[in-house]
């Protein structure tokens, strides 16, 4: 950086001192306007395909033009004189069909699109219409397959699973947006349905790519590099992160394989979620409202456990990279199948998973169990004990308990990865039948407003925290039945259910911090002081999370900043204040009484009363973080068709600028000139050095100036 | 397709001066030599006054909007200055070295005038300046894009490649005259190449008005290019007998 200014200070210096210039600022700024908002499609890779988008490695330039009607569009691809073509288009426009029209198109150079809730269509989903189709229970063969019988996101048009050879970028800022529409205003619109005239606007993206093909391919590339290269670079990594598990009774992290004595009760939710765009997934509907919905369950859980604790423990997973072909929830069943794990599978008693559970006021929450095992009678006696279990749960309850068809198969879920190793009983709660509620899925519109989370005007930051929005009134609801449920399956007493409650504001802070502003108060209470401190330049900076779960290594936070979140959130709700200092609370193995092997000891800011600062302190509970890294880069299977493969190419630079170009003939013109004087000086120079004599003759005639 | 732009402007800005350089200095080794060192010493000009513009700067911490300006018009004009009293310097200096640069030449007949010696020493502080202003230009001039989403003039490049044209010549203008002027010690000589310097220096303070500076920048190129010629002992005789002799060549052949 400082290279950098110093850089800057000479330009200046030069600029200013050799009156090129008076503005003093380098010609470059005279030249382009850096657009730095903006989020890519980058390309991500699996065993058999590369998906995404990516520019040249100079970047791709071309005209701009605003796609505003179907002539805009017949402009771009046939009719406009100034190929290739810079597309800037509204939402509205963002689908398949204009999508891959451009695609085929050789008059395309790239496309931005303006992110705007305005003109928003009634659905947009770029996944696919059948989410994880091959990695879950039901792969090829199977009479599940491929979605058979049931479509589970008939809106998506699988815009993210192409591949695109121009790059695509997503226009964040309103500010930004009106300065490339200016641009193109005054300089590329037509008059008259005729061509417009040089200058024309024109934009530069840079997102190239350098992983190709696919997984296979780039991490041998890779690992070539690695063997052979002294600075090897890296062509692609892992989608990796951390799974967050907790459980009621403390389990010793240290053993590994089957815990004696123990029967757990598995309930799991998915951690993330994704967009056709890089780092851009809000994710509300599609994972939010199920991380809530377990968060709030746990927390109405805990004092009852305290109390009157269950027969079996209760295990709470938060699954990472479940979009990506279940990488967390896959992870976790190889490593219990290979007694890498706290627990094996004989220890699971049955699970409990949570979907979409968004309501967005419907009451109606569906009860999802697996046709396939139940099939078996023991099996199926089991999970009609389980249903019958939830639906006593729901007794008292402002929701709608019900069953699809017996024949219907899971939507996709990681309790999937479960059933593909062995039978277990279990049931997954959606707020849809068939297809999903969701108009959004996996996509960047699927926010806080596509969840209904909205706040009356006029309320501040802290007013709204912990406003009661009607979300958050039915998911508190949810959150009851899930965690009434779970006691009943880990074999607590009835009548301690009505003591069960979920905390609506509890759920209205959550999703506060999920959706609308991880920078507030009540998470800076819950999380570690060197963040809280750091604030904004940190993972706490303004706006919700995002959800993609991006790759191991980060420049933060070792840990994706929600799996950081939920860990934190786990910890402070499920945890113990102890009195340890800091240094203790760090390494508190020599202290008695503690136990580093069945807890885990976080330093948090703790809350802030007014205007005094907030006390830090030290709290004990067993939440661990565990590997959310596919087996299939453990066992370097890269072509594995059972884990997830994928990965994502590096880059060197994304960036977007637009600026304007010269017609050819001014260029033209500019070379003309050029070579004339050239050509002209070297004639008139030659003719007068070999006259020079004749010419200064009388200079050689003054014998003072000879020497 | 903006390597046209580049190579355009590259040959205007410096196709003059490397025409010059091929025909008049590359041949004899002391103009090389001459040559290289007018350009150190402007070099050596732009480093001072590049020190003195960034203690300005830090001195002069304020919030102040016209103070920008201010601080630029003084920077320009100090600049000016500074290099003129380089080239007296280099003047001085090359005064003092006549004798030994005649002993490095290899007979005294192809000795170097202080002419010679003028003209060369302004060709090596106008391709000195003309590189310093212009290779950023021509770094930017590559593309993809050129001057005026901000409503600048398009023919930025070229207008800024004809004044790095125009301002080299006028530079060996001025050392021939400068020179000149030291060597018969006419102070008004020396006086008018500084204030013509200092008016060039402030007619492009006019920017970004490109275009309005190049037609008094060439006006006086021109006027000093004339100069030029008659001090250097140029006469219209000689013209004309140039000419005449061109008719009685093409008569006889």
């Amino acid at each position: 950086m400082e290279n950098l200014i110093s850089i800057n200070c000479v330009q200046l210096l030069i600029t200013a001192l050799f009156y090129t210039c008076i503005s003093c600022s380098s010609v470059e700024q005279k030249i382009y306007v850096e657009l730095n908002k903006t989020a890519p499609c980058v390309r991500l890779l699996n065993a058999t395909h590369q998906i995404g988008c990516q520019s040249s490695i100079s970047g791709d330039t071309g005209v701009v033009h605003v796609l505003e009607s179907e002539s805009d569009l017949d402009w771009i691809l046939s009719a406009g004189p100034h190929p290739p073509y810079m597309v800037i288009m509204e939402t509205a426009f963002f689908n398949r069909s204009v999508m891959l029209s451009m695609k085929n198109s050789s008059r395309v150079a790239g496309v931005a699109v303006i992110i705007s809730k305005a003109g928003l269509a009634e659905h947009f989903s770029p996944h696919t219409t059948c989410p994880n189709q091959n990695t879950g229970v039901y792969s090829a063969g199977s009479e599940f397959a491929n979605c058979n019988g049931t479509v589970w996101n008939p809106l998506g048009n699988g815009l993210s699973y192409e591949d695109f050879t121009f790059p695509v970028f997503a226009l964040k800022d309103e500010n930004q947006t009106q300065v490339i529409r200016k641009c193109y205003e005054d300089h590329n619109l037509r008059v008259n349905g005729s061509a417009p005239q040089y200058p024309l606007c024109a934009m530069q993206l840079f997102s190239h790519m350098h992983a190709v093909t696919d997984t296979v391919t780039c991490m041998r590339r890779t690992d070539l590099q690695n063997k052979f290269s002294i600075n090897p670079e890296i062509l692609c990594d892992p989608l990796s992160d951390y799974n967050v598990w907790t459980s009621i009774r403390p389990l010793n992290n240290s053993a590994r394989g089957h815990a004696e004595n123990e029967s757990v009760v598995i309930a799991a939710v998915r951690l993330d979620g994704r967009s056709f765009f890089w780092e851009e997934a809000p994710a509300a509907e599609g994972t939010v409202s199920a991380i809530v919905t377990l968060l709030a369950a746990i927390h109405a859980l805990y004092p009852v456990i305290q109390e009157a604790p269950p027969l079996r423990n209760i295990f709470f997973t938060f699954f990472q990279g479940e979009a990506f072909d279940y990488i967390g929830s896959s992870r976790m069943v190889f490593d219990m199948e290979r007694n890498q794990f706290v627990m094996d599978l004989d220890n699971v008693h049955s699970m409990l998973e949570i979907g979409q559970v968004g309501l967005r006021g419907g009451r109606d929450v569906w009860i999802h169990s697996d046709p396939v095992s139940r099939r078996n009678s023991s099996m199926e006696k089991q999970v009609s004990e389980m249903i019958k279990d939830v639906n006593s749960s729901a007794a008292g309850l402002n929701i709608n308990l019900q069953e699809p068809s017996v024949s219907q198969p899971l939507p996709p879920s990681s309790f999937q990865r479960f059933l593909r190793v062995r039978p277990i009983p279990g049931l997954v709660l959606t707020d849809h039948e068939k297809a999903f509620n969701n108009r959004y899925y996996e996509s960047m519109y699927d926010d806080a407003e596509n969840l209904n989370v909205s706040y009356p005007p006029n309320l501040t930051p802290d007013e709204q925290l912990v406003y009661p929005t009607d979300a958050a009134k039915s998911l508190a609801e949810v959150a009851t039945l899930v965690a009434r449920s779970l006691y009943t399956q880990a074999g607590g007493e009835q009548n301690n259910l009505s003591n069960i409650t979920a905390d609506a504001t509890m759920v209205s802070q959550l999703l506060y911090g999920f959706l609308v502003q991880k920078n507030n108060s009540w998470f800076r209470s819950l999380l570690p002081p060197e963040i809280t401190k750091k604030g904004g330049s940190s993972i706490l900076s303004s706006g919700p999370p995002q959800f993609y779960i991006g790759l191991g290594p980060r420049l933060q936070s070792p840990v994706h900043s929600v799996t950081l979140f939920v860990q934190y959130i786990l910890a402070n709700l499920t945890g113990n204040v102890t009195n340890l200092t800091e240094s203790q609370c760090q390494n508190p193995k020599e202290l008695s009484g503690e136990n580093k092997d069945l807890y885990s000891y976080f330093w948090v800011s703790g809350p802030s009363s007014g205007n005094s600062s907030a006390d830090p302190l030290c709290v004990r509970a067993s939440v661990r973080l565990s590997k959310a890294v596919s087996p299939a880069f453990e066992l370097l299977q890269y072509g594995s068709s059972d884990y997830s493969t994928w990965t994502e190419s590096r880059w060197k630079s994304i960036r977007a600028r637009i600026f304007l170009v010269a017609s050819r003939e001014l260029e033209m013109l500019t070379l003309g000139v050029g070579v004339a004087v050239l050509l002209l000086s070297l004639l008139v120079t030659y003719f007068i050095s070999s006259k020079a004599e004749l010419l200064f003759s009388s200079a050689r005639e003054t014998p003072t100036t000879t020497y | 397709m903006t390597l046209a732009v580049f190579f355009g402007c590259a040959f205007i800005a410096f196709g003059p001066a490397f025409a010059l350089f091929v025909f008049t200095v590359a041949k004899d080794p002391l103009r090389v030599i001459i040559l290289i060192a007018g350009a150190f010493f402007w070099l050596l000009s732009l480093l001072l006054s590049s020190l003195v513009w960034f203690i300005a700067v830090k001195a002069s911490n304020s919030q102040d909007p016209s103070l920008p300006r201010g601080l630029l018009i003084f920077g320009v004009f100090f600049s000016v200055l500074l290099q003129e009293v380089f080239r007296f310097a280099y003047y001085r200096l090359l005064r003092k070295a006549t004798e030994g640069l005649a002993a490095i030449s290899d007979d005294a007949s192809s000795a170097i005038s202080v002419r010679q010696m003028a003209y060369v020493a302004g060709l090596g502080f106008g391709v000195m300046r003309g590189a310093f202003s212009m290779i950023n230009i021509l770094s930017d001039s590559l593309g993809p894009g050129t001057v005026g989403i901000f409503g600048d003039s398009q023919y930025y490049f070229i207008t800024a490649a004809l004044m790095t044209l125009a301002l080299t010549l006028l530079h060996t203008f001025w050392g021939v005259l400068f020179f000149e002027g030291c060597e018969k010690s006419s102070w008004w000589v020396i006086a008018v190449v500084v204030s013509l310097h200092l008016l060039v220096a402030g007619l492009s303070l006019l920017n970004p008005l490109y275009e309005g500076s190049l037609p008094p920048v060439y006006c006086i190129t021109l006027l000093m290019g004339i100069w030029a010629f008659f001090s250097s002992g140029g006469s219209l005789q000689n013209l004309s007998a140039l000419c005449t002799r061109r008719k009685v060549e093409a008569e006889s052949s």
